[in-house]
């Protein structure tokens, strides 16, 4: 299937190409001539000219929800910003992306809104395997990136360990998330053994369940089933036969809520009984509360949260789209208040400016009180929800 | 020297010795794969002998998985016996069934229907007679699609080489695929599907007794009159050769056989060490079985009895000589397709059902198994789709239960090359034959 895809996106692309490149020049050109001189330009010169912000989500695609939601969210503290009269007394446009949450997708969705419409600022992407190639593309045009949600450890540091200059995130790394669920499982669920089941090709599912394994065990449990599928997978009855004669306390199903849906349908109607665990992939309207019932995941945040700041964000969210923001919500509404802050704060519409003030700040927003890391990971605590008569509940704050 | 030999005029001795050469890289290749097996072999029997529970489950989970492959490839293997043409956007026809199956439960209700008009019917018969109807509907529809594609894309290029006609599935393939993904069609997300009935798992407590006795008496029975029949026939009573391929009689053996044997091992009550061993097989997956072995049986009586069949045998012979004869060649290509799409709408509402999801592009993995199951069971050859996907449900089963899960696509691809190296026409096929 996916070089059937490489292969009809190839075909795009090039039918793409040879239209940019036979009907008009000027977009191709025009980003050449803003590019130079923008790092120069003094703040104070330009007066009413808006500050263009993309948002690029997957909003079509097997996570089209999560994108939903972090374009709402994103939306939705520019527009509070706008009322107030914009960011250093300019007006702020969005730009907004549908990058699918695959890392086709998100290339030329970078390239468009960086070399075409001279953004400076990307808030996005929603999934760790878009949001890599984003920054790969963002960082050495020294464009600030935000992800709200990607929590893969690569996002904001390269291959060698070195923090990537201008990228930066809004939610706790896969890493945290997988530790959480362990210690959750260990000390608060008692669990002595879990079998975990992972997608071997998704670097946000194999993230987490890593850490989790090694936290797990580290802590005294017990893996006793690990097991690997593809994205493609709709049969899991071999591997879930195999959970199922192991008889474990906790099966960790790291995956996103379609994968989750299908898996823990099947291990329903399998007759395992182990408590089902998750991360933050699990968090859709569309999870399958049914089949989940009685699991827990780990979360950027909780509605049921009682800070002030977290219950005035869900009446206006509420007020403003009739629904209960969720945590990509959340986070989406985060990363554009701390960009739009460090903008402020540094009062400056240069990215390196921009991002050194984000490394130096101290941001209270909805997920939490956030500071940056030497490794551009945000420091704050995450909560964990259990799914309870169809609905999440809130159960406990994990702080790191 | 050599390169002269093979691309020169032949000298004397040169093929025999190209062909000795040849012999020693087959043979190796041969004891290789034959080493394979064996280790493959070993494995499954050491695990079967370890956790015989489990082994059994997993043959029972391969058997869903397989007859799923049977419903999908019956398609594929019948277009390919009567057109020659790979089909390959059978796939994409059953996943427009599966989605036309949901938005017949899910906005028209039509899995409920009986209750409008008897609002105190009772569950079982309205289960019964909604799904059949929401089955029914769905086979129409993708039937008509499928004549559809054959109109537009298929029939104009009859008459042009084949290859043209293969590209052109590859196009209608990801046409249909990448249409549903728009928004107003079926739009790119994973659907949760609302079963048409609810799944029941029948394990060693929950399965009759009777039921099991029933079955295999009656599969007794098919198999005792199948016995005296074959040995009437043996002895040359033509009568008895003509009853012993009765339509009905091969339906109540397969079904009876398939039956008493997944619902005694489900229904097994065994302790060892301690543990119960814990078996189960669920509605969903008895009626897929019932549905693909009743299709399998009723596509044979169709090709091989009736008029239409014959017809369908004579134009997949020779065209002309089937049009010179009176044979509105044409409508029978048309419905082959009616036929082999409403197979694929079937396929998808039971396969919709099984999972309970639909996404546009979920026909691509199982078409693709499917095609493979059709090739390993000979393509053409009806009861060979049934056999070959079996033999692909259990493989992938077995891999990835005993082998190696990641490893599973790999294993099963390899089984395709070893029973084509072995028998290129496959399993049931019949070698090709130049028509002269």
């Amino acid at each position: 299937m996916r070089t059937r895809i490489f292969v009809s996106l190839t075909l795009v692309l090039a039918t793409l190409a040879l239209a940019a490149c036979g009907g008009s020049p000027s977009p191709t050109a025009a980003p050449a001539a803003t590019d130079a001189p923008a790092a120069t330009t003094a703040p104070t010169a330009v007066a009413a000219t808006p500050v263009k912000i993309a948002i690029l989500a997957p909003l079509s695609g097997d996570v089209a929800t999560f994108g939903e939601s972090t374009k709402n969210g994103a939306e939705m503290a520019i527009a509070e910003w706008n009322d107030k009269g914009g960011v250093n007394g300019r007006p702020i446009e969005t730009v907004v992306e549908d990058s699918q949450c695959s890392a086709e997708a998100a290339v030329s969705a970078a390239n468009k809104v960086i070399n075409q419409e001279g953004v400076k600022f990307i808030i996005g992407e929603v999934c760790s395997s878009a949001s890599i190639p984003i920054s790969g593309i963002a960082a050495p045009k020294g464009v600030v990136q935000i992800s709200p949600t990607s929590t893969n450890v690569n996002v904001t540091v390269d291959e060698n360990g070195v923090t990537k200059a201008t990228i930066f995130r809004a939610c706790f790394i896969d890493p945290f998330q997988g530790k959480v669920a362990a210690k959750f499982a260990l000390d608060n669920l008692k669990a002595k053994t879990a079998a975990v089941l992972l997608d071997q090709g998704n670097d946000y599912v194999r993230g987490l369940a890593e850490v989790f394994i090694a936290e797990f065990e580290a802590g005294g449990g017990q893996i006793v089933v690990k097991e690997t599928y593809t994205g493609e997978d709709t049969d899991f009855s071999a591997i879930l036969t195999k959970v199922k004669d192991a008889n474990p306390d906790i099966l960790y199903l790291p995956d996103y809520y379609s994968t989750v849906n299908l898996i823990a349908g099947q291990a329903k109607e399998k007759g395992i009984t182990a408590v089902l665990m998750g991360g933050d992939g699990w968090d859709s309207d569309k999870l399958d509360r049914a089949v989940v019932e009685g699991g827990y995941f780990t979360n950027h945040f909780s509605s049921d949260d009682t800070r002030p700041i977290v219950q005035d964000f869900v009446k206006k969210y509420e007020e403003k789209y009739g629904a209960k923001p969720d945590a990509l919500a959340a986070l989406a509404y985060d990363a554009a208040t701390i960009l739009l802050q460090a903008m402020k704060d540094s009062n400056a519409d240069d990215p390196a400016q921009v991002a050194k003030a984000m490394e130096a700040g101290k941001f209270s927003v909805v997920s939490g009180d956030i500071s940056y890391d030497s490794q551009h990971n945000p420091v704050k605590a995450a909560v964990v929800l259990k799914v309870e008569g169809g609905k999440f509940a809130y159960t406990a704050t994990v702080a790191p | 020297m050599e390169k002269a030999q093979n691309r020169g005029v032949p000298t004397e001795g040169s093929p025999a010795q190209s062909r000795h050469d040849g012999m020693i890289l087959n043979r190796i290749s041969q004891g290789l794969f034959v080493l394979l097996g064996l280790v493959v072999l070993y494995v499954l029997g050491r695990a079967g002998w370890k956790s015989p529970s489990i082994f059994i489950q997993q043959v029972l989970n391969g058997l869903q998985l397989g007859f799923i492959y049977a419903l999908i490839a019956l398609g594929y293997t019948m277009i390919y016996g009567i057109v020659r043409l790979i089909n390959f956007a059978h796939g994409d026809v059953f996943m427009i069934g599966a989605f036309t199956s949901f938005y017949t439960i899910a906005t028209l209700n039509l899995h409920r229907w009986p209750l409008w008009f008897w609002p105190n019917a009772s569950g079982l018969g309205v289960t019964l007679l909604g799904t059949a109807s929401v089955i029914i509907l769905t086979m129409i529809t993708t039937g008509a699609l499928a004549v559809v594609v054959e109109r537009f894309a298929y029939r104009p290029l009859r008459s042009k080489p084949r290859i043209a006609a293969l590209i052109t599935a590859v196009g209608v393939s990801f046409f249909l695929e990448y249409f549903g993904a728009l928004p107003f069609a079926y739009t790119n997300n994973y659907i949760t599907y609302p079963r048409p009935f609810e799944i029941e798992v029948y394990n060693a407590g929950k399965i009759s007794p009777m039921l099991i006795g029933g079955m295999w008496v009656l599969f007794a029975v098919a198999a005792l009159l199948f016995g005296v029949l074959y040995w009437r026939g043996r002895k040359g009573d033509l009568k008895a050769r003509v009853w012993m391929r009765h339509p009905v009689l091969q339906w109540v053996l397969m079904l009876g056989g398939f039956m008493s044997a997944v619902l005694t091992l489900a229904g097994l009550h065994v302790e060892t060490g301690g543990k119960v061993w814990d078996l189960s097989t669920s509605n969903v997956t008895l009626i897929i079985m019932g549905a693909s072995i009743t299709l399998q049986v009723l596509l044979q009586y169709v090709v091989n009895r009736t008029k239409l069949g014959k017809a369908m045998r004579a134009a997949a012979y020779d065209k002309p000589a089937a049009r010179l004869m009176g044979i509105n060649v044409d409508g029978v290509i048309a419905l082959t397709f009616a036929l082999g799409g409403g197979l694929a709408g079937a396929a998808g509402v039971l396969y919709a059902t099984a999972y309970k999801q639909v996404h546009h592009l979920m026909g691509i993995i199982p078409g693709l198994k499917a095609f493979v199951a059709a090739v390993v069971g000979g393509i053409g050859s009806i009861p060979g789709a049934v056999v070959g996907s079996l033999i692909m449900g259990q493989t992938e089963v077995l891999a990835a239960g005993f082998i190696s899960t990641p490893m599973r696509d790999a294993i099963v691809f390899s089984m395709l090359i070893i029973v084509l190296l072995v028998r290129p026409q496959g399993i049931f096929g019949e070698p090709a034959t130049e028509k002269v």
